[in-house]
C-alpha cells in the first residue's frame, strides 16, 4: 500500500520473475509428483492383492465354507476351514491371554518405575524380540515344549504370545509416555499413591492406545503360520477344541491346502486366504475406531 | 488451616540446585504470593511443599518444611499423607480426561477411598459452589470435565483440590494460561477461598500479585545457572510501595525482568 501500482497482475509478475521462485515451483511440482507416485505404487499394489484374493475367494466363499471342515481328500472339492477358523480364534486368543497383561505390565514398568540399566536393557530385548523372525520362535517352543509334551494349539499359542509381547510392550510403552506429567502430578497432588495412580489415572488415560497396540498384535499374530507349523503342526480332517491337542488355523489350512496342487484345495486356500484377510481387516477397523476415540477424549487435556 | 515454615530450603535437579537456602513463614488464612522472574526457582519451592518436587527423577532437597509442629520430610513421614493435607492448582488445568465433571471433583475422595455416596455428593456439591463453578455445571456433572471452557477446568481443578479438604493450598501461576474475564473470576475466587486455607500463589503477574495477596515474597536469580534466592518478604503493599531491597524495586517498577 506504500507507492502507487501500475496493475496487480504486473507487480505479481515482478515477485515471480525472481529465478530462486521459479526453481522452488519446480522442485515443488517434482517433489509431488513423486510422492503421489509413490502412493500410487503403495495403494496400487495392498489393492491388487486385496482385489485378487477378493476375486479368487468370493469363487468359492459360501456359508458352508464357513461351518464344514475339508473333505478327506484334498482333490475333492466342498468342505471349508470351520476348524482353522476355531482353532484361529482359539490359539490367537489364549496368546492374547497370555501376552496382553505381561506387555502391559512390561509397559508400566518401563515407563513409571523402569530406571537405568534395567529399564534399558528390558527396552533393548523387546526391540530385539520384534527383530527375531517368527520360525525362530516357533523353533525355540519345539524345542522346550514341543519336544516334551508333543504338538498342541497351546504350544502354539505360546509361540505367537511370544510374537505379540514386544509389540504390545512398545506400543502400550509410547502411550502411557503420551500421559502428561501435569495428570500424574494432580493426582499426587491429592495424595494418591503412585500404583493407585498408575491404575486409575495413568492406563484409563491411555487405555485406547493400548487396546489399539494389542489389536495390531492381535492382527499380526492372526497370520502368523511359520512357528505355528513347528508347534500347533495342524488338525486338517477335524474340528478340535481342545488346546493340548494338535490344532489347525486359517494360516495353517490356507499353506496346506495351498500346496498341495490339487485345484479344489487351492480354491479353499484362496477363500481361507479371504476369511482371514476380513478377520484381520475388521481387527485394524476396530482399533483405528478405537484411536479416533482417544484423540476425541484426550482432546480436553493433551494439546 | 495450618502455618507452612519453609526452613533452609535449597532444591536440586539432579546436579543443578534450583533453589537455595529459603527460609520463610507462610500464615494462615492469609495469600501469600511468590514473585519474580523466569527461573527463579518459585513453581520449584511451592513444589518442595507439597513434596511434589521429589517426584521428578534426580530431584532432591535439603532444608525442612513444618506444616504447624511436623515435620514434612521427617524420617516416618510418608508423602501421600502430606498431600492429602496440601491441595495444587496447577499452571495448565489439568482435569483427569477420562473422568466426568462430578468424577473429577470427587476423585481426590475415591482415590482415598471414600466411597459413600451421600459424602461424595454433598463434598461435590460443597466443592464446586466454593470453586464458583455449580451453577455453571449442575445441570451436567455427568459430562467429561475436559468438555469445559479453559477458565471453567481450571476452576474444576480448584474445586477437585479442595474436595479433600486440605489445610494448605497452591497455585502454580493458576491464570497464566487462561483470559483476563477467567484469570478475574479465579481472583475473586482465591478472595473467598482465603477465610479456608492457606494459600500459596505464585504469578509472573505483578499487577496480580498486588491483587489477591496479603504478603509478598520476591525472588531472583543472580545469572544463568544461578540458583534462585528469596530476596526479600514483607506485606504486599510494602513491597510494592517501598520494597527494601532495589532488586525487588527494579523488578516491581518493571525495570527487569
Amino acid at each position: 500500500m506504500t507507492s502507487p501500482t501500475p496493475s496487480g497482475s504486473a507487480v505479481v509478475a515482478e515477485w515471480a520473475a525472481d529465478s530462486n521462485y521459479r526453481a522452488r515451483r519446480i522442485k515443488n511440482a517434482v517433489m509431488t509428483a513423486l510422492m503421489l507416485a509413490a502412493l500410487a505404487v503403495t495403494i496400487g499394489a495392498l489393492a491388487w492383492v486385496l482385489i485378487y484374493v477378493a476375486l479368487q475367494g468370493f469363487k468359492y466363499l459360501n456359508v458352508g465354507f464357513l461351518i464344514k471342515t475339508p473333505p478327506g481328500s484334498p482333490a475333492k472339492g466342498g468342505g471349508g476351514f470351520y476348524n482353522g477358523i476355531i482353532g484361529t480364534v482359539i490359539i490367537v486368543g489364549i496368546a492374547f491371554v497370555v501376552a496382553a497383561p505381561v506387555g502391559v505390565l512390561v509397559a508400566v514398568y518401563l515407563v513409571e518405575y523402569g530406571r537405568g540399566r534395567t529399564a534399558a536393557t528390558v527396552r533393548f530385548l523387546a526391540d530385539v524380540l520384534v527383530g527375531v523372525p517368527s520360525i525362530v520362535v516357533g523353533a525355540f517352543i519345539y524345542a522346550t515344549w514341543v519336544l516334551n509334551f508333543g504338538f498342541s494349539g497351546l504350544a502354539g499359542a505360546l509361540s505367537l504370545s511370544i510374537v505379540m509381547l514386544p509389540l504390545i510392550i512398545r506400543s502400550a510403552e509410547e502411550v502411557i509416555l503420551l500421559v502428561p506429567r501435569d495428570l500424574r502430578e494432580a493426582s499426587y497432588a491429592l495424595g494418591v499413591p503412585k500404583w493407585k495412580t498408575t491404575l486409575r489415572i495413568t492406563l484409563p488415560t491411555a487405555r485406547n492406545g493400548i487396546l489399539t497396540g494389542m489389536m495390531l498384535a492381535v492382527a499380526r499374530a492372526a497370520g502368523e503360520t511359520a512357528p505355528l507349523i513347528l508347534t500347533a503342526l495342524g488338525n486338517d480332517l477335524f474340528t478340535e477344541y481342545n488346546p493340548l491337542h494338535r490344532m489347525s488355523t486359517l494360516s495353517l489350512l490356507i499353506f496346506h491346502n495351498a500346496t498341495t496342487g490339487f485345484k479344489p484345495a487351492q480354491a479353499r486356500a484362496w477363500a481361507g486366504a479371504l476369511v482371514l484377510i476380513i478377520m484381520i481387516l475388521s481387527l485394524t477397523l476396530v482399533s483405528r475406531w478405537l484411536s479416533g476415540r482417544r484423540e476425541r477424549t484426550m482432546g480436553g487435556a493433551v494439546k | 488451616m495450618k502455618r507452612v515454615s519453609v526452613d533452609a530450603v535449597s532444591a536440586y535437579f539432579g546436579a543443578h540446585k534450583a533453589v537455595e537456602d529459603v527460609s520463610m513463614v507462610i500464615e494462615p488464612a492469609r495469600v501469600t504470593a511468590l514473585i519474580g522472574p523466569s527461573g527463579c526457582g518459585k513453581s520449584t519451592l511451592i513444589r518442595t511443599i507439597n513434596r511434589l518436587h521429589e517426584v521428578v527423577p534426580g530431584a532432591r532437597i535439603e532444608g525442612t518444611v513444618h506444616l504447624d509442629e511436623i515435620d514434612i520430610y521427617g524420617e516416618s513421614i510418608d508423602p501421600v499423607l502430606v498431600r492429602r493435607q496440601i491441595g495444587m492448582v496447577f499452571q495448565r488445568p489439568n482435569p483427569f480426561p477420562t473422568m466426568s465433571i462430578y468424577d473429577n471433583v470427587a476423585s481426590g475422595l475415591r482415590l482415598n477411598r471414600v466411597k459413600n455416596k451421600d459424602t461424595l455428593d454433598s463434598a461435590v456439591e460443597r466443592s464446586l459452589k466454593l470453586a464458583g463453578l455449580w451453577d455453571e455445571v449442575s445441570s451436567r456433572l455427568n459430562n467429561p470435565g475436559g468438555g469445559l471452557s479453559g477458565g471453567q477446568q481450571q476452576r474444576l481443578c480448584i474445586a477437585r483440590a479442595i474436595a479433600v479438604e486440605p489445610a494448605v493450598l497452591l497455585m502454580d501461576e493458576p491464570c497464566s494460561a487462561l483470559d483476563p474475564i477467567s484469570t478475574l473470576k479465579i481472583e475473586d475466587l482465591i478472595h473467598e477461598l482465603k477465610e479456608r486455607y492457606t494459600i500459596v500463589i505464585v504469578t509472573h503477574n505483578m499487577q496480580q500479585a498486588a491483587r489477591v495477596s496479603d504478603v509478598t515474597a520476591f525472588f531472583t536469580i543472580a545469572g544463568a545457572g544461578e540458583p534462585g534466592r528469596l530476596i526479600e518478604m514483607d506485606e504486599t503493599s510494602k513491597i510494592f510501595t517501598n520494597p527494601g531491597d532495589e532488586r525487588t524495586e527494579a523488578y516491581v517498577t518493571g525495570r527487569f525482568g
